[in-house]
């Protein structure tokens, strides 16, 4: 539990950052929350020969309404997102998940750029950002550069940032979100999702919904097939049936594969039936079952 | 008026919530080296060779050892079980399971010791792997110990009667996992060695210091008397620091051998790998009774996994088999055990050791014969309870219980559930519901649709103490009126220091503020058998009293000499603290007074020491109500309520009972849904971190539904019987058998602990994929059929 040894730099800037990047290349890692990151230095998976501390940096912590989108400054924690007023009115979606993440501790560590930038299949963010057809903006020694997110994700624990690039900002359109719903199966409270799915109603979408998964594949995924079932006019139920269609999921000690396929089925069709639900019922319904959801099982929605 | 069997906060807590306790990790020990394990990938193999010189020559590294540079050990099995089965300290020749300790690195710091086992290079030669015990006891298996020839450490056969079901109108059959588990205290393992004026000073985080004491003597070749061990605050144990482990005896004999302070702290990973895990048991129960559901007669089988070395795990079954009959008036009672080595870590006790699993077994039995016969479980239950005239009753494996009244403590559970209410929202549910993945739910369908309910019922009684023993206690009033308690058993989490407090309070007229108990120096307390086995009140607390009542009568005497009066005149004012002569209280004589006057008198404090041995264990009771929601599409369950009744006796002090059995409760729901040590085919860990072992938090768990019922024993004077066991014992087969209730209508008879999703979810599928199929394979069989169990 102690990591390799490792030279350490805290950046006071994003500016300070980008040039210890450029200095140490591959041999330097960003270390933001830390808590994917040092448990696997602990554990001597991750051998980095150079840390480089982000987490002070405090111009990449912020939640901005900029007209067309909501751009979140990349060091932004969880906590801080699951509270943010202007998140909560236009994309409760993403507060609501952030504040279902891990428990408080890690919620106050663990921030939106670095569950992003670290790929994880199994977190809640990426899925998401992938359904509300998220960007994520990367800075770098040759600028500054948009990646879509459903590009972003290349294989496990693969993703597009060069290795002198920061991960800065995600930008989401207020389009998404008005009407949502998320249902997460874990173990435990705390745990990572066995699976989950996000169902967020869009304007801008073809069936007038996205869908995210969690878990499904060794990336974070999108339903696609559930999504153009829809526009093609299938109802819930018949696109809830196609929500394995796009993934590969795995299987560990917590569910078969053919689990992972079933409940995703089960899932999706739950976070689309709240996501579509009327505005009536909706939030009350939501608030009802949200409190009765206990261990390990986080559902909620709404729409607005 | 007394204070016992009030709700006295707890002493301890002020500090512990405060400035923190005092582990042994935290002891300030300047120039102590640290102790850094090299331990094995691989679940078995031969060593080849371990290369050290590259560690060697790491800085600030002092040492690199192998069991052969010590001088100490091999540890040797308890007496019961094959004694060819030794364990050296450090892995000698063969490894037998992941984490087994193969070379010790000493370093002037840890991160130093970190780095240089990296550089330990030992060349394995891979074994054939045996994890699951059944396998393991099979011919042709992978064999752990060559010279031995078997896998199997230990065995209790009581023969099979073949008319054993004769007159059974139904036998039901099961095959129950009672998986393995890690016990996973707050406080890792820990241990700190130095040698002080020729004697090993010890400082270990234990539940019984004074056998620590005696076993790094035996296994380090000194005499008890050159060993001193202390016990610091221990932050839990669970029956898995009862023991000594290899790595402490090797912390021991380095400080020893280099005569230098030592120190060693595991991390949460090593603990998992390294710390005794429990339960582990494979039962095949068989349940033979008349069609109105009276048992006749009852089988079970257990194959306990031991892990790798035959610790306290191996010898499970003994204690399984005393309680095997559980709560019932049952005429004949087989239990027969083989306990088998496996590549595995070795199993030790956990809270309940053994009894939880007897429990388990019948109460799964009683509901497994309940629903063949479409009984009520309780209905079932309350035809075989032993009746409450008949105690002390001596039951068909021999065990003699001393009080109960199982009905009383059953019928108060279901008052308390409202039990036909559970009953009557089950059937609702079960009839209004249908899982249905292609139907989409009318009125907007937000509700998910397919929760079940699930009632689960346990009633249990337990053997508190069961190693018998006596105990240790020691009272003594200090000039200045203050009053030391000592005590053989050495606490770590129970609340000695205020139930010992309250005995001593009330006995003497001391104010709790005035008493200081001191525990766990081997210096201080000549002698002591621990805390484990919910033993501590019944025995080291009926010492204290005992030797509270002792210094009272000493005290009497003295002021009797003092007050010039025959002793039989001078009373004790326990409101004031002080003896005067009856009639007249102005003319008195303070409990400090006393303490001056003793030492003045001849030097010799005024004191009392008392080695309590009780007449036989104590068998607290009750029953536990779980009522579960099962969501059918995805098999997730939700523990909802848990209502349980307790009794052990007379009751002390109603908050640390509480404690007790909220802490229980907890650990044997966990059980029951979600905790579950696992391995590959290779012998891998797959559970070997907080994050992939579910051990459970509050999150998951309802407020309890606990009151308590009090029925004395005989076995003491004050009545009481342990209670640091029950809440486990009694909560998981209520959990368990919750679970099962939500599913029986499906034909799903027997779902396997931990009740996890996946598996819930594949016995409903399973289930409803081949109903009829399944309830045939799953019900009764022909009642003179031979047991095809291990």
């Amino acid at each position: 539990m102690i990591p390799a040894p490792f030279e350490y730099a805290r950046a006071a800037s994003l500016e300070e950052a980008l040039s210890f990047l450029a200095e140490h290349g591959d041999e330097a890692k960003l270390l933001a929350g830390g808590h994917s990151l040092l448990p696997l230095m602990k554990l001597r998976l991750a051998t980095p020969g150079v840390l480089v501390d982000i987490g002070r940096i405090e111009e990449l912590q912020y939640v901005r309404d900029e007209g067309e989108a909501v751009a979140i400054g990349a060091l932004t924690t969880h906590h801080d997102l699951s509270r943010n007023p202007l998140l909560r009115r236009q994309l409760p979606v993403v507060a609501h998940v952030a504040g279902q993440i891990g428990d408080p501790q890690v919620r106050h560590r663990g921030t939106i750029g670095g569950s992003l930038a670290h790929g994880d299949a199994a977190s809640d963010l990426p899925a998401v950002v992938l359904a509300l057809g998220g960007t994520l903006v990367a800075l770098g020694p040759k600028g500054r550069r948009e990646i879509p997110a459903s590009e972003f994700h290349n294989g496990f624990l693969e993703t597009a940032l060069e290795p002198d690039e920061v991960l800065v900002e995600v930008r989401l359109g207020k389009s998404g979100g008005t009407g949502w719903g998320f249902e997460k199966l874990t173990k435990r409270a705390q745990d990572w999702a066995i699976v989950a799915a996000v169902a967020v109603q869009r304007e801008d979408a073809p069936g007038g919904v996205g869908v995210g998964l969690v878990n499904m594949a060794s990336v974070p995924i999108r339903a696609a097939s559930v999504e153009a079932a829809l526009a093609d006019g299938a109802s819930v139920a018949e696109a809830a049936e196609l929500a394995d269609a796009d993934s590969d999921p795995g299987a560990d000690i917590n569910a078969s594969v053919e689990y992972r396929r079933h409940v995703a089925k089960v899932l999706v069709r739950r976070a689309l039936e709240r996501a579509l639900a009327g505005p009536a019922g909706g939030d009350g319904a939501a608030g009802a079952a949200g409190a009765a959801g206990g261990a390990g099982a986080a559902s909620e929605g709404g729409s607005s | 008026m007394s204070i016992l069997g009030n709700r006295v906060l707890r002493r301890e807590d002020p500090k512990f919530l405060t400035v923190g306790g005092t582990y042994v990790g935290d002891l300030e020990l300047p120039g102590a080296l640290h102790v850094v394990f090299v331990r094995s990938p691989l679940a078995h193999g031969v060593i080849r060779s371990i290369d050290t010189d590259e560690a060697r020559a790491a800085p600030g590294v002092v040492g690199v050892f192998t069991n052969a540079d010590l001088g100490a050990g091999p540890m040797t099995p308890m007496g019961m079980v094959n004694q060819s089965m030794v364990r050296p300290l450090l892995a000698e020749g063969r490894v037998r399971y992941v984490g087994e300790p193969v070379a010790a690195v000493l370093a002037e710091t840890h991160a130093a010791g970190v780095d240089a086992a990296e550089l330990v290079a030992v060349d394995y030669e891979p074994l054939p792997v045996v994890v699951d015990p059944v396998t393991a006891a099979e011919t042709g298996a992978p064999i752990l110990f060559d010279d031995v020839g078997t896998n199997i450490a230990f065995e209790l056969n009581f023969g099979e009667d073949p008319s054993f079901f004769d007159g059974c109108d139904v036998v039901v059959r099961q095959r129950i996992l009672n998986q393995r588990v890690a016990p996973c205290p707050l406080e890792v393992r820990s241990a700190v060695a130095e040698m002080v004026d020729g004697r090993l000073r010890f400082h270990a985080s234990t539940q019984a210091p004074h056998d620590v004491r005696s076993t790094l003597a035996r296994y380090l070749g000194m005499e008890e008397s050159a060993v001193h061990v202390v016990s610091p605050d221990v932050g839990g144990g669970f029956g898995a620091k009862g023991g000594v482990y290899a790595e402490e005896v090797v912390v021991a004999a380095l400080a020893r051998n280099l005569n230098r302070p030592v120190r060693w702290t595991e991390t949460r990973s090593e603990s998992m790998l390294g710390f005794g895990h429990g339960r582990a048991q494979m039962q095949d129960v068989a349940i033979g009774a008349t069609s109105d559901g009276k048992i006749q007669a009852y089988r079970l089988n257990v194959l306990q996994d031991c892990g790798a070395y035959p610790d306290m795990g191996a010898v499970l079954p003994f204690l399984t088999r005393l309680m095997a009959p559980g709560v019932y008036a049952i005429p004949k009672v087989e239990c027969s055990s083989r306990s088998v080595v496996t590549n595995t870590v070795p199993v030790t006790a956990y809270r309940g050791a053994g009894r939880p699993e007897a429990t388990a077994a019948i109460e799964r039995a009683i509901d497994c014969l309940a629903a063949e016969l479409r009984l009520d479980p309780a209905e079932v239950r309350r035809r075989n309870y032993i009746a409450t005239d008949a105690f002390p009753v001596t039951t068909a494996v021999g065990t003699e219980y001393d009080t109960g009244d199982y009905a009383m403590a059953l019928e108060r559970a279901l008052e308390v559930a409202g039990y036909e209410e559970l009953r009557a929202e089950q059937a609702r549910r079960r009839s209004a519901v249908a899982p249905d993945l292609s139907s989409e739910g009318a009125g907007g369908g937000l509700a998910p649709r397919s929760k079940q309910l699930g009632i689960g019922l346990s009633s249990y009684v337990e053997i508190t103490a069961p190693m018998g023993g006596g105990e240790f206690g020691a009272v003594e009033v200090k000039p200045d009126g203050k009053v030391v308690v000592r005590t053989g058993t050495s606490p770590h989490g129970q609340g000695h220091a205020t139930a010992w407090s309250m005995l001593v309070a009330d006995a003497m007229g001391v104010s709790l503020e005035d008493i200081e108990v001191v525990h766990g120096d081997t210096d201080v307390v000549p002698r002591g058998g621990g805390t484990m086995g919910s033993r501590s009140l019944q025995l080291g607390g009926v010492a204290v009293s005992q030797a509270a009542v002792e210094v009272v009568d000493r005290g009497r005497q003295l002021a009797a000499d003092l007050l010039e009066a025959a002793p039989d005149d001078v009373v004790l004012d326990k409101t004031m603290g002080r003896f005067h002569v009856a009639g007249t209280p102005s003319i008195s004589r303070t409990w400090a007074e006393l303490g001056a006057a003793s030492l003045d008198r001849d030097g010799q404090a005024l004191q009392a020491e008392v080695d309590f041995e009780a007449p036989g264990p104590t068998f607290p009771f009750g029953t536990h109500v779980s009522v579960v929601e099962v969501d059918l599409d995805t098999g997730q369950v939700e523990l909802v309520r848990h209502i349980s009744v307790d009794d052990a006796g007379r009751v002390l002090n109603p908050l640390l009972f509480g404690g007790q059995v909220h802490g229980g409760i907890a650990q044997g729901a966990a059980q029951a849904l979600f905790e579950e040590f696992r391995y590959d085919a290779d012998g891998n860990p797959l559970t070997a971190n907080l994050a992939d072992y579910s051990f459970v938090s509050a999150a998951e768990l309802p407020s309890y539904e606990w009151t308590y019922t009090e029925t004395p024993t005989g076995k003491n004077a004050l009545g009481v019987k342990g209670i640091g066991e029950a809440g486990t014992i009694g909560s998981t087969p209520a959990v368990q058998n919750a679970v099962c209730d939500a599913l029986s209508h499906l034909g799903v008879r027997h779902v396997d602990m931990p009740a996890t999703p996946v598996r819930v979810w594949e016995a409903v599928s399973a289930a409803s994929s081949s109903v009829p199929a399944a309830a045939a394979a799953a019900r009764s069989e022909p009642a003179n059929a031979t047991n095809g169990g291990a």
